[in-house]
């Protein structure tokens, strides 16, 4: 990752606010999101559910659901401002510079069409090709993603795979016009824990031969620690760590994160309890002034009631707390 | 596959044979037939042989299987009031009713569907929100009523198009007799097949709408925007196929009902079908006719199920699995 600075990361946000205007005001779902993916990297964002993972995955792609928008901040793909673009221009990189993985494969294919029909469309949208050509792309990449007898399995239709080799076809889907980034949000949640390491095996392998890069959204600390090269810890919509995978999962500096790992159960040791953050993250309708997370910190201090901390450097990582303010 | 289809047929076959149960038992219970064959006048003997004739007094039994045993032939007995066989008079009158209801369902797909996906696609927009206004009209209206106003502004006010009858009709192939090849038969089509269509059509529109906005939600229309296809193939290719797989089941069986119910608007604009002359035969109680129709139409609900069937497992290769299954 040296050459980091010479070309710009494939991903990068800075300060996105994505609010939901309803009938009661303005809710500001996510709330200054920063971060950057480079090319081939592996960006881990955890967090509880409704922290705004999946969101910021959707506000990337240009698919948020009405009434949520974005309401200030920049989108850059590849150096290039994307979250200003017309839609058909949005959808034009949906697909061919960005693949997308969604939790659940079951659904996620169309029931009435063969699976072929559908890599291959995907493929013609977005490249010139002939339906020949498509086609063979699309065997060849069913069995790139392990799926036997590809040649066959192409005239199968979506209820005739079981989910794990389901989502092996999403996976195929998602790289079909092979993208830069790929968007994973929770691509192994839906599925059995004896298919979960195969599936992100081969996303994984496929990735690093291709050098695409994947933004791997889970709450999964487990598939975390194993796959990605950096991590972004979300809370109530802010990032509040990121930093390589390494030191976020081993020694987290933030309090939440903290919590968040202590709360994984390690094998080797016993201990008496898991870990447990008291209380719950708050609603979007409420979330506290200050420190979002200060009524459940251990540590709080006066000043996460009024101001808020923003990420700073600490380490090789960031860190947005104020018990890690240079000087403190 | 087969087995599928046998197993249907199977049960259509119970269905149609506990319907003719219940139309043998109305000869039962709707007076004795004897009494309106005969005048006041007849000697006793004569009423005797009359009811010796007619096989009416064999013990039930008896009679509800010759009744059945005749019907598989296609033989319901002689109308009371015209003399006539029943099977005769019937087919002289299914093309018009059959034309009718085909005309009229037509009709009512090739609106409401369109009108539907529209009214889901653009839900906001002007045209959206009045089709949405006029299907509940639609819905609402009572079918005689449309009837009448169609027939008061078209026919009467305007005189643009016949208010009753067929116009000129043409026999093809020795027994159908068709309107829809002289100009006059086809224009007398227009007002009934808008009245007995319009319910229908209205409420594909409203189901095609529901449908079509649940399924744009759904998570294969969500992953098929993020692979970057076009709107057009995401709305035409994947939802509307997805949409119209139940529609295919509610429009099949809005197609008996169709005919069935024709009843009410052949009688306002004096369309000589089926349903004018089961009409004609509950005011003189004329129980073969009754009792055949209500046999014609059963039947015909059967093999319209079954088809929708069929057609369903055409359009869900999830459901041709289980059938092979």
């Amino acid at each position: 990752m040296t050459s980091q600075s010479l070309t710009p990361p494939v991903l990068e946000l800075r300060n996105l606010v994505v609010e939901f205007v309803t009938r009661h005001g303005t809710l500001r779902a996510l709330d200054g999101i920063s971060l950057s993916i480079a090319p081939g990297e592996v960006l881990g964002v955890v967090g509880e559910s409704g922290a705004g993972k999946s969101l910021t995955g959707a506000a990337v792609i240009g698919l948020l659901e009405p009434p949520g928008r974005i309401a200030s901040g920049e989108v850059l793909l590849a150096g290039q401002r994307i979250d200003h673009l017309p839609m058909e221009d949005l959808r034009h990189i949906r697909g061919k510079r960005i693949g997308t993985i969604f939790q659940d494969p079951l659904t996620s294919l169309d029931p009435l069409y063969r699976v072929g029909e559908q890599l291959i469309e995907t493929i013609r949208t977005h490249l010139p090709v002939s339906e020949q050509e498509a086609r063979a792309r699309a065997i060849a990449l069913l069995a790139e993603v392990g799926i036997p007898a590809s040649e066959k399995r192409i005239d199968g239709y979506p209820h005739e795979f079981s989910g794990g080799m389901r989502q092996r076809v999403v996976i195929a889907l998602a790289l079909a016009a092979e993208p830069e980034l790929i968007i994973a949000d929770e691509p192994t949640t839906a599925l059995d824990v004896s298919v979960q390491a195969q599936i992100i095996a081969v996303l994984k392998k496929l990735c690093r031969e291709r050098g695409t890069a994947v933004m791997l959204i889970t709450h999964d600390m487990g598939v975390i620690a194993e796959t990605a090269d950096r991590v972004a810890v979300m809370y109530a919509g802010r990032v509040i760590e990121i930093g390589p995978v390494r030191d976020v999962v081993k020694s987290p500096k933030h309090p939440y994160a903290k919590g968040l790992m202590g709360s994984i159960p390690a094998l080797d040791e016993r201990p008496e309890r898991l870990l447990q953050i008291e209380g719950a993250m708050p609603r979007l309708t409420a979330i506290p002034q200050g420190c979002a997370f200060h009524p459940r910190c251990p540590h709080v201090m006066p000043r996460c009631h009024e101001a808020r901390p923003v990420l700073e450097a600490v380490g090789a990582g960031q860190v947005a707390c104020f018990l890690h303010e240079v000087g403190q | 596959m087969l087995a599928f289809i046998i197993r249907r047929i199977l049960q259509s076959c119970m269905v149609l044979l506990t319907v003719a149960l219940l139309a043998f038992t109305m000869f039962r219970f709707v007076g004795d037939p004897v009494a309106q064959i005969v005048s006041l006048d007849t000697p006793a003997e004569e009423v005797r042989k009359v009811r010796e004739s007619l096989g009416l007094d064999d013990p039930v039994i008896v009679q509800m299987g010759r009744y059945l045993y005749k019907a598989v032939q296609l033989d319901f007995g002689i109308s009371y009031q015209f003399r006539q066989p029943v099977i005769e008079l019937l087919a002289e009158r299914a093309p018009a009713t059959l034309e009718l209801a085909l005309i009229s369902s037509l009709l009512s797909l090739a609106i409401g569907i369109p009108m539907g996906v529209y009214t889901a696609l653009r839900r906001d927009s002007v045209f959206a929100r009045v089709f949405q206004s006029i299907s509940l009209v639609g819905v609402s209206l009572p079918t005689f009523l449309i009837g009448i106003l169609l027939i008061y502004l078209f026919a009467v006010t305007l005189g643009w198009l016949p208010s009753f009858g067929r116009g000129q009709v043409v026999t093809v192939s020795g027994r159908w007799s068709t309107g829809l090849l002289t100009a006059s038969g086809l224009k007398a089509l227009i007002l009934p097949s808008i009245t007995l269509g319009l319910y229908q059509m209205t409420l594909i529109m409203r189901l095609v709408r529901a449908e079509m906005l649940e399924v744009l939600r759904s998570d294969h229309i969500k992953f098929a925007r993020a692979r970057g296809l076009t709107t057009r193939a995401i709305h035409f290719r994947h939802a509307l196929k997805s949409t119209l797989v139940p529609v295919i089941t509610i429009a099949g069986l809005q197609l008996g009902s169709i005919i069935a119910f024709a009843v009410i608007t052949e009688t306002v604009f004096q369309w000589p079908g089926m349903g004018a002359l089961f009409l004609k035969a509950v005011q003189n109680v004329d129980i073969p006719i009754m009792a055949a129709y209500l046999m014609i139409i059963s039947a015909l609900f059967v093999t319209i199920n079954m088809v929708v069937d069929l057609l369903y497992a055409f359009v869900d290769p999830r459901l041709r699995a289980t059938i092979k299954g």
